[in-house]
């Protein structure tokens, strides 16, 4: 949603009248500063992805002639693609339950059990390798349906609600996979269609895997689903003010029950990704997935107050994330520095974020 | 989901009803630094047929995440107040559990390390471990004799755990460079080397996916890279991955420490070169029947020749014996593994 | 307006929490056309009567009628497709949709054809325009821009679009909580304009408000409401605003004025 024409804001323009009233000899600097200010104000808060996008162009530019012409070249580009898929699946999920308010720290969790479960049906069941998948999807469906149910019939907190179901499907993932790592070798034999997700295709140089193409795909269709459709408007109402919604008519449980299936069943896309890009099936991955993909939304822009944020905005923060590791990586920088530097960005966004709210 | 949820609650439930009934045996504490990972399970399992076989009562407990030194202090409490003669624990702070580690002593058990020093070392009454430093030193000379003359200009990729540099990260790393035949100077620090062999360094978090990244980076910045050191095996598999996608996988000798089954399996199919693997249900199994030993004569263990450890043995697992190397096969690693 | 037909009709409304009576056999008429204001003191079941008419709140007995047909709403949704719209003293906008978005809130348009059915594809150009011009009817395009986020909007803008919205889409009737509550006089001003606006497209509009001189502006008849009832329905010629707020508190019996109780 880009609307260039609401910078010539009511506020500005009663600004500009003071400063023409006051006759121009009075503290008109100061004046000027102000509006400057407050045409920045409304910038950003137009557009939300406007501040991430900023910072990721930036960070290109700094690391292109900090690291040299490797840094920009398509292979790496395409590297760091691949490097936040996993995240950027994941963020997308994350941001529909942020988007509503609340928040999902069970979304690695719930990556993980699907994966194991994707394995194990497949490797250990023996199950056509389309069925495992299938199955697993439905499993992360179904963990999202068990957060949704929690939230909205029980009314508890999302934070408590997935505090608990993080430890819940995380032992039932360890039980399920007895702590065992399937590897990489016996499922390229038994299911190699887990693995689709790790296979790439060239394009200038760049080296796209499916996995991440699905991520932009994910992407694209969840933008569609929350911009042109109804469902996505209740669900940055119900996020917003979910009385007003209430009474503009929007069955809010319903959509944040509707916001939790889905965010389970992405992160089942998440687990499919996972195992293409890691190889194996590991009961031990994905152990900080939930924090990261926050940090991506976070990041990119999403207000953790709900109803405000882009789903775009979680792509570019995930790519902010990845940017700074590849480069700082490449410069040979330490990596206490990367963690460092994606804490400063945390900070300065959800500043960002505070100030922007303010109308 | 209910149906699970409801089994797992059984059987949280059967444990915390078990440990009463047997009240008047040996009591001896295990607490790992988590239960989630396979060497921490196989290290109970060890545990547990031990103390079965010896008639003990062992009570286990494990921190919630690597470096959860909250729940550990806990659990030494618990084990003190129920009246335990002996501690096994695999610090997750070796610092940070020292003051309790001296409360379980002035309370008269006798408390061995596992896996880990503490720090200081003498802060427990024994240490078990795997003796680390080797165990990178041989994957270090292996992968020097391997490549023969090449060594000279080798392009190595150091994959380490996480930017803490605990003492098993640093151990393995300078170990490896060691055994490699470079000049690590400080051995208590990681990344001080000035040997332009070195491409670089990168953590792992010792998981696949942190492996690939990591690897992907590190190729980035030296595409010749030629010899990968890994902190364990899954960062091995996914360090794999990333040679794999480069289309690598032929010219680049990847080493790694552990010997659980999956890496065993990587050696076998040629993913990992090799291996020195560690033998965590030993190491259990040895502190209980040390703790054992305490409790019926008093006797408390000592260290390892040459060592202020009781090493609890490292072996090399690879499919390319070399001449003048102690190692054992794949085959035979099957038999050995863990996890 | 006494010969104009009844639009809205509540019958004996009761409605009890515990021990607290909140409708004690409460009536209401509603004519077609007419902008009635309800008042009463604080606790005198205003809000109930409201919530009865609305669907926010469901009466133990008693009945409603619309168009001289009983009827009984379970939800605000059933009120709303009865064709009866409210407005919410909390305003029930979300602040960062636009305009357009929140006038559509809850009943979005959607694409003809294949992207509607499939896609669910919304028709954005179709729900602008429709807002464009309604928002245009009732002198309210002084909006700059109708893809502004509510947020932004003034105070007395924000109940513009509020109203909009229910004017847009009542086919019977508004009914508007304390519209001018929070707003300045200028704000106030432009909003009771509003709502002569929205009398004259033909609704029937049911007005709460504390505000004596607006209330006496503006309505056409005065509904008293005291302790859970009805006790009168006054109009603005008849009597006074003393006398209104005298009746409403107890201070003066109803029948004592010489213009009656029920002056319908």
């Amino acid at each position: 949603m880009s609307q260039p024409d609401t910078l010539k804001t009511s506020q500005a323009a009663d600004h500009e009248l003071v400063a023409a009233a006051a006759g121009g000899n009075f503290a008109s600097f100061e004046v000027e500063k102000v509006a400057f200010k407050d045409k920045l104000h409304r910038f950003f808060h137009s557009h939300p992805t406007a501040a991430p996008t900023i910072v990721l162009l930036l960070a290109i530019l700094a690391f292109s002639s900090i690291v040299g012409e490797r840094f920009l070249q398509p292979f790496n580009m395409s590297l760091i693609l691949q490097q936040v898929t996993i995240i950027g699946i994941l963020g997308i999920a994350q941001t529909l339950i942020i988007l509503t308010a609340g928040i999902d720290l069970s979304v690695g969790a719930i990556m993980v059990l699907t994966s194991v479960v994707m394995g194990r049906m497949s490797i250990e069941v023996g199950l056509p390798p389309s069925a495992a998948l299938a199955i697993g999807l439905l499993v992360g469906a179904l963990a999202g349906f068990i957060n949704g149910q929690l939230v909205t019939r029980f009314r508890l907190p999302p934070f408590i609600v997935t505090l608990g179901t993080w430890n819940i499907f995380f032992a039932l993932n360890l039980w399920y996979s007895k702590s065992e790592t399937i590897r990489s070798q016996a499922i390229d034999q038994a299911a190699p269609l887990l693995h689709w997700t790790g296979k790439t295709v060239e394009l200038f140089g760049a080296k796209l895997s499916y996995g991440s193409l699905l991520m932009l795909a994910l992407f694209f269709i969840v933008w569609y689903a929350l911009n042109w459709t109804a469902w996505g408007r209740h669900v940055y109402a119900t996020g917003d003010d979910p009385a007003a919604a209430r009474l503009a008519g929007i069955r809010t449980d319903r959509v944040l029950l509707s916001v939790y299936v889905a965010a389970g069943f992405i992160c089942a896309i998440g687990a499919w990704a996972l195992i293409g890009r890691i190889g194996s099936v590991s009961p031990q991955a994905g152990m900080t997935a939930n924090l990261d993909s926050i940090t991506a939304v976070v990041i990119g822009g999403c207000s953790l107050f709900g109803g405000r944020g882009a789903i775009f905005g979680t792509l570019i923060g995930a790519l902010i994330v990845g940017v700074f590791r590849n480069g700082l990586a490449l410069a040979g920088v330490d990596v206490l520095w990367q963690e460092f530097t994606i804490g400063v960005l945390i900070i300065v966004a959800v500043g960002m974020d505070q100030w922007i709210r303010k109308v | 989901m209910k149906f699970k949820a409801g089994l797992l609650a059984l059987a949280v439930s059967a444990s915390l009803i078990s440990p009463l009934t047997l009240a008047d045996k040996v009591v001896v504490g295990l607490i790992t630094k988590t239960n989630t990972n396979p060497f921490f399970v196989k290290m109970r399992e060890g545990a547990q047929q031990q103390a079965d076989e010896l008639g003990m009562d062992l009570r286990t407990f494990s921190g919630r995440f690597d470096g959860d030194n909250e729940s550990q202090v806990q659990a030494i409490e618990n084990l003190i107040a129920s009246g335990a003669k002996g501690i096994l624990i695999a610090p997750s702070d070796p610092v940070a559990v020292v003051p309790a580690i001296d409360r379980a002593r002035e309370a008269g058990l006798l408390v061995i390390a596992l896996d880990t020093p503490l720090s200081p070392a003498d802060a427990a009454d024994a240490t078990f471990a795997t003796d680390n430093y080797k165990a990178g030193v041989l994957i270090g000379m292996w992968a020097a004799e391997q490549l023969g003359d090449k060594a000279a200009d080798a392009k190595i990729a150091m994959l380490n755990l996480n930017s803490s540099m605990i003492t098993v990260d640093v151990a393995r790393n300078q170990g490896f460079l060691e055994g490699f035949g470079i000049e690590v100077f400080d051995p208590n620090r990681i990344g001080d080397e000035n040997d332009p062999r070195i491409v670089g360094q990168d953590v792992t978090q010792g998981a696949e996916e942190g492996g690939r990244t990591a690897m992907e980076n590190l190729l980035q910045r030296e595409p010749g890279i030629n010899v990968v050191y890994t902190i364990n095996e899954p960062a091995a598999a996914g360090a794999y991955e990333a040679l794999k996608a480069a289309g690598r996988t032929d010219d680049v000798l990847i080493v790694s420490v552990d010997g659980g089954c999956p890496g065993v399996e990587n050696v076998r199919d040629g993913v990992i070169g090799a291996t020195s693997m560690q033998f965590p249900l030993r190491m259990a199994a040895m502190g209980v029947e040390a703790i054992y030993e305490f409790a019926n004569t008093g006797k408390k263990p000592d260290a390892s020749e040459g060592l202020d450890f009781v090493n609890t043995g490292v072996e090399l697992i690879t499919d390319q014996p070399l001449p003048g190397f102690d190692s054992k096969s794949s085959k035979d690693g099957m038999d050995l593994c863990w996890g | 307006m006494n010969n104009q037909k009844m639009v809205l009709e509540a019958r004996k409304l009761v409605k009890r929490y515990g021990h607290v009576t909140a409708l004690d056999g409460a009536d209401l008429e509603l004519h077609q056309g007419e902008i009635l204001a309800v008042i009463g003191d604080n606790g005198a079941g205003k809000s109930s009567l409201i919530k009865a008419l609305s669907g926010a709140l469901v009466p133990d007995s008693g009945e409603i009628l619309l168009d001289g047909v009983p009827i009984s709403f379970r939800s605000p949704m059933d009120a709303r497709n009865a064709g009866i719209e409210t407005v919410y003293q909390n305003l029930a906008v979300s602040p960062s949709l636009n305009i357009a978005d929140n006038l559509y809130l809850g009943r979005e348009k959607r694409r003809p054809g294949i992207l509607g059915s499939v896609f669910r594809m919304l028709d954005r150009k179709a729900m602008h325009d429709e807002a464009k011009q309604k928002l245009g009817e009732l002198g309210l395009l002084t909006i700059q821009n109708i893809n502004q986020a509510v947020e932004t909007l003034s105070g007395g803008q924000r109940q513009g679009v509020a109203v909009a919205r229910s004017a847009a889409f009542a086919r019977h009737v508004v009914i508007m909580d304390e519209p001018t509550a929070a707003l300045g006089v200028k704000e106030s001003r432009r909003v009771l304009n509003l709502i002569r606006d929205v009398r004259d497209k033909g609704l029937s509009v049911i007005l709460i408000s504390h505000n004596m001189p607006h209330v006496f502006e503006v309505a056409d008849r005065i509904h008293i409401h005291r302790l859970g009832q009805r006790i009168a329905v006054i109009k603005p010629d008849t009597h006074t605003m003393s006398e209104a707020v005298a009746i409403m508190t107890g201070a003066m019996a109803p029948d004592e004025h010489q213009a009656g109780a029920f002056a319908a």
